[in-house]
């Protein structure tokens, strides 16, 4: 590739999955979130969960961006003291998913709508199904759970939820067994929780 | 995914035999935490949250210096110097709330100067946090964006853990500033103490990069095929206590070398190889002269606008070698052809043994052409005036003559502050103190007296404004409790000089606010018991600054100077560095 074509490239703004290994810290996300803002980026989606390990968090971010001001975000989330390691990938360096969550009335679904089919049809599942309400669920990229949305608007959907993207990388040999390892030589601490603000009326002070 | 580090060694460090431990406060920990670190001044101010430390200090006045500054800034700026001028950590005390707060601008100043400061704040009872309890404030997000690591501390056990951590960060790697806020029950419960134990590992936290010699090699490759190399050295030169890796590397290469504001005095202003002053004020070969170089060697430096000015313009000719402790400053304004991640004191050396020694006299007689041109234009204008009036620059030429360029000098913000890093002789390293990155007005009397305290032996003179001075100019009173010696010199040139240089030269002298006032200096340091003079004429300049030298103690020197004159060369905003200008 030529110099030119690169540059044009690095120009292009797109999705970017930014993978974050983190401890689990007090006050982490803020430092991370601010990294973002600072530079006026807007975090369209942001998941944060323990890893497979407990002491170890994985934050996944989704921002729209060229690749040079990724590299550069992704450089300072590193810095932070807490960070263990920053990945950058874009959509096709992964394989993402988005939970959703529809509540509609049970009375018109059951009348109206051809349940099976609508299920069917979207990949979804019922979760919970009561006389009042009916919970379903989907699983997929954003397209997807969108078009459940647009399916079930008719039919009163009454709650919708979204979660934010997880993502797996394609490219991501031995990310567990390091993991572990990891933490099997320097076991990660404790978080320290403030134990004291329950205990407020017998505390004397001034 | 290479998570795995360095396996610490230092588990045998903490394997000593068990000690039972000792019942004492958080407070009295702490303290024990800090002579520990071989802590011997403490810049503070106490406060209601955070009075059980200062109650745990009253047994440890004998150990431990503790300077009452007035002001929180103050104190902050007096650590930061005291870092600066030492090379060791820098500890503040301050108080929750607005004590807390007061901290925040010197917090800001450390960090964009990468000044290794550990700062100790009370904060309100750990039951109290998020009820708006009287003089609470959410400081740890306050300051994230500006500490390299902050930390709450609500249980006393904590402590020595937390201020072990707390000092490795702030003087490792790129080093920074750290903030502890303590809850005052922290500060007063009771826990078996069982000895403090230093930091030197984290497992999240690499401060240096791993040295690649493949880059090295690189990067010695393009050294050798040089015709028109040039360095330019930072700060990072300093952190890393490699000025003699640094004279040992340009000296058998042979490059000219020149250096931003707070790299000044790596190696002796006289120094054959050094070729002057980067960025906007700096000297004009240097500038002009980066557009020309084949290969640009940065060491330890960010490449600031105020450095490089128009990115799109600079140094586009030439390969750069990028040589940075951090990461995140390797291609982030200028794009690196060889990166040379690492601590320049291991890989300064390893660059040098790969270089073959070389001399560049035809490249450096360039130079030394464009520093005559810039002497007959600009500098001896300024060193041998024509106008009755003084100029800054023949104020910092006397000093220099008189302490033959052994002194520290601490600069504030501006005009004075331009002339005093281009004028001002530093034959010693850590000579040259001001805030580079936040510019920060009112940093230089408080700095200065925490420069002293960090280097006693060592001459310290404040060069500031008639602006900047009136911003901390409550610090006098710390002068006066403690007794310091600080040299005093104020340039007062009845405006705020900066502004109003660039309100003629880009706003057609729409002077608007510039015209500041001042109050009879003369009489305020008498108030406080310091003595001092003012002097505007040139015939009484060199005695005046000798008597101020001589003086045993701090002295206050007013020095009226030319209203209207400006720091030139000039590269105007928005322009390339070979678009400076001289007039």
């Amino acid at each position: 590739m030529s110099d030119q074509n690169q540059k044009e490239i690095s120009i292009v703004k797109q999705e970017y999955n930014i993978t974050v290994y983190t401890e689990n810290q007090i006050g982490l996300l803020g430092r991370i979130a601010i990294i973002f803002t600072r530079r006026k980026i807007n975090i369209e989606s942001l998941n944060t969960s323990p890893s497979e390990i407990e002491s170890i968090h994985r934050f996944n971010i989704v921002i729209t961006e060229t690749e040079d001001v990724v590299r550069k975000v992704t450089r300072q989330i590193e810095k932070q003291v807490e960070v263990l390691k920053v990945y950058y990938n874009t959509n096709e360096d992964i394989i993402w998913q988005e939970m959703a969550l529809y509540k509609v009335p049970t009375d018109i679904i059951a009348e109206k709508a051809l349940v099976e089919r609508l299920l069917r049809e979207n990949g979804a599942r019922a979760v919970v199904i009561r006389k009042d309400y009916t919970v379903f669920e989907t699983t997929g990229h954003r397209s997807e759970t969108d078009a459940l949305i647009i399916a079930l608007q008719p039919f009163g959907l009454i709650e919708f939820v979204r979660s934010a993207r997880i993502s797996i990388i394609k490219d991501s040999d031995g990310f567990n067994r390091k993991l572990r390892e990891f933490e099997r030589i320097e076991p990660g601490q404790d978080v320290i929780e403030n134990e004291f603000l329950n205990s407020r009326d017998k505390v004397f002070s001034m | 995914m290479d998570l795995i580090m360095e396996t610490a060694q230092q588990e045998v460090l903490s394997e000593q035999k068990t000690n039972p431990g000792i019942e004492m406060k958080g407070s009295a920990a702490l303290l024990e935490g800090l002579l520990a670190e071989g802590v011997d001044t403490i810049f503070g101010y106490p406060g209601g949250a955070i009075m059980p430390i200062y109650d745990a200090l009253y047994d440890y006045m004998d150990k431990i210096k503790h300077i009452l500054v007035r002001h929180e800034q103050g104190g902050i700026h007096a650590g930061q110097g005291y870092a600066r001028s030492s090379g060791k950590v820098g500890v503040v005390f301050a108080t929750s709330g607005p004590g807390a707060t007061n901290l925040v601008t010197g917090l800001a100043d450390a960090q964009i100067d990468s000044t290794p400061l550990v700062c100790i704040t009370g904060q309100v009872f750990a039951h109290l946090l998020g009820t708006d309890a009287f003089q609470e404030i959410d400081i740890i997000n306050i300051t994230s964006p500006i500490t390299k690591w902050n930390y709450q501390i609500t249980d006393a056990t904590e402590i020595p853990e937390i201020l072990a951590k707390a000092f490795y960060i702030a003087r490792s790697g790129r080093p920074g500033p750290v903030l502890i806020d303590i809850t005052k029950n922290a500060q007063l419960q009771k826990f078996n103490f069982e000895g403090y134990k230093p930091c030197a590992h984290i497992r999240s936290y690499r401060p240096k990069p791993i040295v690649r010699k493949e880059y090295i090699t690189e990067a010695a490759a393009l050294i050798n095929s040089a015709k028109k190399p040039f360095v330019l050295w930072g700060q990072g030169v300093l952190l890393g206590r490699a000025e003699e890796e640094f004279k040992a590397f340009i000296e058998k290469t042979g490059i000219p070398s020149a250096w931003t504001i707070l790299g000044a005095g790596a190696i002796p202003s006289d120094h054959p190889l050094n070729v002057g002053m980067l960025g906007m004020h700096g000297n004009y070969g240097p500038n002009v002269l980066t557009n020309e170089c084949d290969v640009l060697i940065a060491i330890g430096m960010r490449f600031d606008d105020r450095v490089t000015g128009r990115l799109d313009k600079y140094a586009k000719q030439a390969k750069v070698i990028h040589l940075d402790i951090d990461p995140a400053e390797i291609d982030k304004n200028v794009q690196s052809t060889v990166p040379v991640w690492g601590d320049c004191k291991e890989t300064l050396p390893l660059l040098m043994d790969a270089c073959e020694a070389k001399q560049h006299p035809e490249w450096i007689e360039k130079f030394r052409s464009f520093e005559r041109e810039e002497h007959a234009e600009v500098i001896d204008n300024e060193l041998f005036p024509t106008t009755e009036e003084l100029t800054m620059a023949e104020v910092i030429q006397v000093l220099n003559e008189l302490t033959k360029g052994e002194a520290i000098i601490v600069s504030d913000v501006g005009q004075h502050q331009m002339i005093a890093c281009r004028y001002g002789k530093f034959n010693n390293t850590r000579s040259n103190i001001t805030s580079g990155g936040l510019g920060t007005m009112g940093f230089a009397l408080p700095a200065a007296i925490g420069a002293k305290f960090g280097a006693l032996d060592r001459t310290v003179v404040a060069v500031i404004g008639d602006g900047g001075i009136q911003m901390n100019i409550q610090e006098l009173g710390t002068i006066m409790q403690c007794g310091i010696d600080v040299k005093i010199i104020v340039l007062n040139n009845q405006f705020l000089g900066m502004v109003r240089q660039w309100q003629e030269l880009f706003q057609e002298k729409r002077y608007s606010f510039v015209d500041i006032t001042s109050p009879d200096y003369i009489k305020v340091a008498e108030a406080y018991g310091i003595p001092g003079s003012s002097v505007s004429k040139r015939e009484d300049l060199r005695t005046a600054l000798q008597t101020m030298l001589d003086t045993n103690g701090s002295y206050f020197l007013e020095v009226m100077v030319m209203k209207e004159n400006n720091v030139f060369p000039m590269v105007p905003q928005g322009c390339s560095v070979s678009e400076i200008r001289l007039k």
